[in-house]
């Protein structure tokens, strides 16, 4: 590649993911020549700068037209953008999160891991190629194992760590393994190549190979954005990890991990002619990723009803909210893109607010038992009922946005086909179960009384942080179309069927 | 904006001007709390006197949109009244000015926040009679679920958790039946209006499983045995001020959405299942008021009796004919007003005498004379005397039910000699029983305690009398049924 091809890319399309890159490098090199005297809490401010500029030239970018960088392996299509917008929210909420409360003051490297982390998931919503899609998995995977154990005087946090480096490496090698699989097959890394190839091998005893390659990289996936089967190392990592951290890993590496799904397996496999006649490969797979989505939604409220640990309940409920993701995945419509979109970007907000909060008590009491909500409302009222709008919303109750969240799934999941109506009723009884630890939070605010009649004071970015969630958990709730009016007017190029760019 | 709007969102004028007071100062915050309930009664006797002069009272707002043209479900805002959801919205707000009487009177510990969380409760009941759209009947519908999670587990009696959870996953799973049917609903019809969805053509099968679907998420909240523990867990547990709403106006949407819904948008398939559902009436008719008669407590007597009384809505509705759905309609108000008052009474006895058990209160007569004699008058009016409100419903109903289920019917009347047994016995006990009240120091209803009786009382004769004053509303609603069964 000589320098005039190299120059006659329009590298605009990267914009985001260069300021990121820069600020992060700027930030490590701040970090090593600073003197121990300037508190390493400053640097969060750099990384807030970097992610607003990122996010305003993403923004700049929606409306473009879908363009190819790097012998197509690099790719700018609406998806990607309206995705990336999710991925830098999480990724600033998370920053507001771990502002306040910085206390080795010579600690700065979580704010470049987590700006690496960011450009990996970047990365991964605009690949166009398994190698990029790769590279951009393991930024970000890496980028998360040193994150759990930054912690590094905490017993917890490195049992953490090495927890997710050891789980996260097997999956990763499924997912490759399967890569392998679509490489084998094909002879070529390029989605767009794979996709014109595999038509022709269906029907061909290579089938089961390509059978093979969707199962290996599915699992693998499912790692990310912890369904079953490999949703163990959820709640173990989340408890160990820092809060922060494990907002992040719940918040943005989650939305990553459905990216990337939804990157590979529609363009790969959702016009694909299925293993039966009248039917796409998505949808001959569709039983199994239902039944694991079924299992995901069932196990997470089941296994969250007996946690006390409060870091653990929200690991389940995390599990148990990527089973309600997965549903739209299952059941393809026109709507599922902008089903997982939108209960991404709640998801976001009810999570990283929930956590928040539960950071602020941790701070208070050091403990992290569900004792530590019992008589909030006595202690601090704004506390508790900002606390009570992110459990409702966790729970799905009408008003907040939750539940348009999961109302826009159940219709997506319903409206071309009344077949999974059985997913649905489980996704709803899973909501209800659900009720139980919800509302047991609940219980400790308002029915609890609290020995310790201390005020909690809130730094004032966790007090911003808060109430941007909450804000925009009611005002979404109550307006949701301020959201999806914004993704209706930008992304209406994109659908089901006009995602798979490849296919002319 | 219109009326409706302004009717359903009044009580948040309480809930602003509430939060504004301090919580040192109780005595204002009370007078704030029953000024402010007043606000939609003023609204609902608007909107009543619009209604009558014939004004177009709907509003139809776009609100949401999901997904892209051509594969776009459009959600609006809509809200408008028939004859019958109006004299309910009527109900709701009289009936929480009744109990925001009482509740200044009884309860005790946090009070600002129980009246923030009674008017939160309200605007969901009105909106839930207002919409006119499934989507924001069912976000209306949910929003009273946490309320009443928290005013039972807060302030209720000693197992006040278990009831509060009792009630939130009886009612979660209801609406979660219910939520089904709306998307099912919507994906089908692609609107969720209410018109819409009745003049959409759905197959047999489909219209007969979202039926019964129906059947069993409106059977949790009226209730329907079995589906009726966690409301006798309620009326027992919770605070007398807030089951005199519950049993008042929150079972009511039962009835409501079987009216509205069930018959409203499956006529024929409600017409292949009218005999099931005349046969649950009649359980319901017998069971609870068998059930009533061995009850040694008062308030889980008045809980199975409102069992056996909700059979008789049902039994109405199965005849689906103009007296039967009438006398349901008018069941419905009438024993809302009859529950709130036995509650009131029950709260206030409870408050003087510390009691409720049936035979530590003998001698309430002596002790209580007006207390006895009011709940006496509203024992009368339970049984069906003539004269009060009861009577009406009940003969209205078995006029329908005997047209055109005669046997059924025939079964039914032995619960209303059922009827009149458990309560004469109850009565009996607690005014002419052996007395075992200590006579001295206990004060009969008095002062402000007057004004929750004398509006309830008064509504129950007034409609005892005049029922035209009641049937003059509903019999919009009865025909507008009526023309789609017979059509």
């Amino acid at each position: 590649m000589d320098m005039e091809t190299l120059l006659a890319y329009d590298w605009g399309i990267m914009a985001p993911e260069f300021t990121i890159v820069i600020i992060a490098t700027l930030l490590s090199l701040l970090d090593l020549f600073l003197p121990h005297s300037f508190h390493r809490k400053w640097l969060s401010v750099f990384a807030g700068v970097g992610i607003l500029v990122a996010f305003v030239f993403t923004l700049s970018q929606l409306g473009q037209e879908a363009d190819m960088i790097l012998y197509d392996t690099y790719r700018l299509d609406l998806f990607a953008t309206s995705f990336k917008l999710l991925l830098l929210i999480g990724a600033g909420l998370v920053l507001g999160l771990s502002a306040s409360y910085h206390r080795k003051r010579e600690q700065g490297e979580f704010y470049y891991l987590l700006l690496t982390a960011l450009l990996g998931a970047m990365m991964m919503a605009s690949s166009a190629d398994l190698i990029t899609l790769f590279v951009g998995l393991e930024l970000l995977s890496i980028s998360s194992y040193i994150l759990a154990g930054i912690d590094k005087q905490s017993l917890k946090s490195n049992e953490s760590a090495m927890k997710y480096v050891i789980n996260g490496g097997m999956a990763t090698a499924i997912t490759l393994f399967g890569f392998s699989y679509l490489y084998g097959l094909t002879g070529s890394t390029q989605l767009t190549t794979i996709s014109e190839i595999l038509p022709s091998l269906i029907r061909t005893p290579a089938q089961g190979l390509l059978i093979m390659a969707f199962i290996m990289t599915f699992v693998g996936l499912a790692f990310k954005i912890s369904t079953v089967p490999f949703h163990m190392w959820t709640p173990d990592v989340y408890e160990g990890a820092p809060i922060p951290v494990t907002a992040f890993l719940s918040v943005v590496s989650k939305a990553a991990g459905f990216i990337i799904l939804l990157r590979v397996f529609l363009t790969l496999f959702g016009t694909l002619e299925g293993l039966r006649l009248n039917e796409t490969f998505m949808q001959s797979m569709a039983l199994w990723i239902g039944v694991l989505a079924a299992l995901t939604m069932i196990l997470g409220n089941i296994l969250a009803l007996r946690q006390h640990n409060m870091k653990r309940l929200f690991a389940y409920s995390s599990v148990a909210h990527a089973g309600y993701l997965l549903v739209p995945v299952v059941a393809l419509s026109t709507l599922t893109l902008e089903n997982i979109w939108f209960y991404l970007l709640v998801y976001m907000f009810m999570t990283v607010g929930g956590l928040a909060i539960i950071y602020v008590l941790y701070e208070k009491h050091g403990t992290l038992d569900l004792e530590m909500f019992s008589g909030l409302y006595k202690r601090s009222p704004a506390l508790a009922i900002l606390m009570t709008i992110f459990i409702l919303s966790l729970a799905g109750i009408p008003g907040t946005a939750g539940f348009i969240g999961k109302l826009n799934i159940i219709l997506g999941a319903l409206s071309t086909d009344p077949a999974p109506i059985v997913l649905v009723s489980i996704m709803i009884a899973a909501t209800v179960l659900s009720y139980v630890f919800y509302f047991g939070i609940l219980v400790q605010i308002y029915f609890r009384s609290n020995p310790f009649q201390v005020t909690i004071k809130v730094p004032i970015v966790m007090k911003t942080t808060l109430w941007i969630c909450a804000i925009a958990i009611i005002g979404l709730g109550i307006l949701p179309n301020l959201a999806l009016d914004f993704y209706h007017h930008y992304v209406d190029l994109i659908n089901v069927t006009e995602m798979l760019w490849m296919r002319g | 904006m219109g009326w409706l709007t302004l009717l359903v969102f009044s009580p948040i004028v309480g809930i602003v001007l509430l939060l504004l007071v301090p919580s040192t100062q109780a005595k204002l915050q009370k007078r704030i709390a029953v000024i402010c309930s007043i606000l939609p009664l003023i609204m609902s006797i608007i909107v009543y006197q619009q209604f009558h002069s014939g004004a177009d009272l709907s509003i139809r707002v776009p609100w949401i949109s999901f997904g892209q043209y051509p594969f776009s479900f459009f959600v609006e805002y809509e809200l408008g009244v028939s004859g019958f959801s109006l004299v309910l919205l009527l109900l709701t707000a009289v009936l929480m000015i009744v109990s925001m009487v009482t509740a200044t009177m009884q309860i005790k510990k946090g009070w600002k926040q129980y009246a923030l969380l009674t008017l939160l409760l309200e605007i969901g009941i009105l909106g839930v009679f207002a919409s006119q759209n499934l989507i924001l009947f069912f976000i209306f519908f949910e929003l009273t679920l946490v309320p009443m999670f928290l005013l039972i587990g807060k302030w209720g009696g000693m197992e006040k958790e278990r009831a509060a959870y009792s009630y939130l996953l009886y009612n979660g799973i209801g609406s979660a039946i219910l939520l089904i049917v709306i998307i099912v609903l919507f994906a089908n019809v692609g609107s969720t209006n209410y018109e819409a969805i009745a003049n959409a053509s759905l197959s047999t099968e489909l219209s007969m499983g979202l039926l019964i679907s129906l059947l069993i998420a409106f059977g949790v909240k009226l209730p329907i045995v079995p589906l009726h523990t966690w409301m006798v867990r309620v009326h027992v547990q919770a605070p007398p001020a807030l089951v005199m709403i519950h049993a008042g106006v929150l079972l009511k949407i039962g009835a409501y959405g079987l009216m509205q819904f069930g018959i409203g948008f499956f006529p024929a398939s409600f017409q292949d299942i009218a005999p099931v559902v005349a046969i649950l009436g009649l359980v319901n008719l017998l069971y609870g008021a068998c059930i009533a008669f061995v009850q040694k407590e008062l308030r889980s007597l008045f809980a199975y009796s409102s069992i056996s009384h909700m059979g008789i809505v049902l039994l109405g509705i199965a005849a689906m004919n103009e007296a039967g759905l009438q006398g349901a309609m008018f069941q419905t108000i009438s024993h809302g007003l009859i529950a709130a008052l036995v509650f009131f009474l029950i709260g206030v006895v409870k408050e003087k005498t510390e009691t409720t058990y049936i035979t530590r209160l003998g001698g309430l007569s002596r002790t209580m004379p007006l207390t006895a004699g009011v709940l006496l008058a509203v024992g009368l009016a339970s049984l069906g005397l003539p004269g009060m409100s009861g009577f009406v419903s009940e003969f209205m109903t078995f006029l329908g039910i005997f047209e055109s289920m005669p046997v059924i019917a025939a079964i039914g009347t032995i619960g209303i000699i059922l009827t009149a047994a458990y309560i004469l016995r109850a009565v009996m006990d607690i005014t002419f029983g052996k007395e075992v009240l200590a006579q001295q120091g206990i004060a009969d209803l008095q002062g402000k305690e007057w004004i929750p009786v004398s509006i309830m009382l008064g509504l129950i004769l007034l409609i005892g009398v005049f029922p035209t004053s009641l049937t003059h509303s509903i019999q919009t609603s009865v025909e507008a049924i009526v023309l789609r069964i017979g059509g």
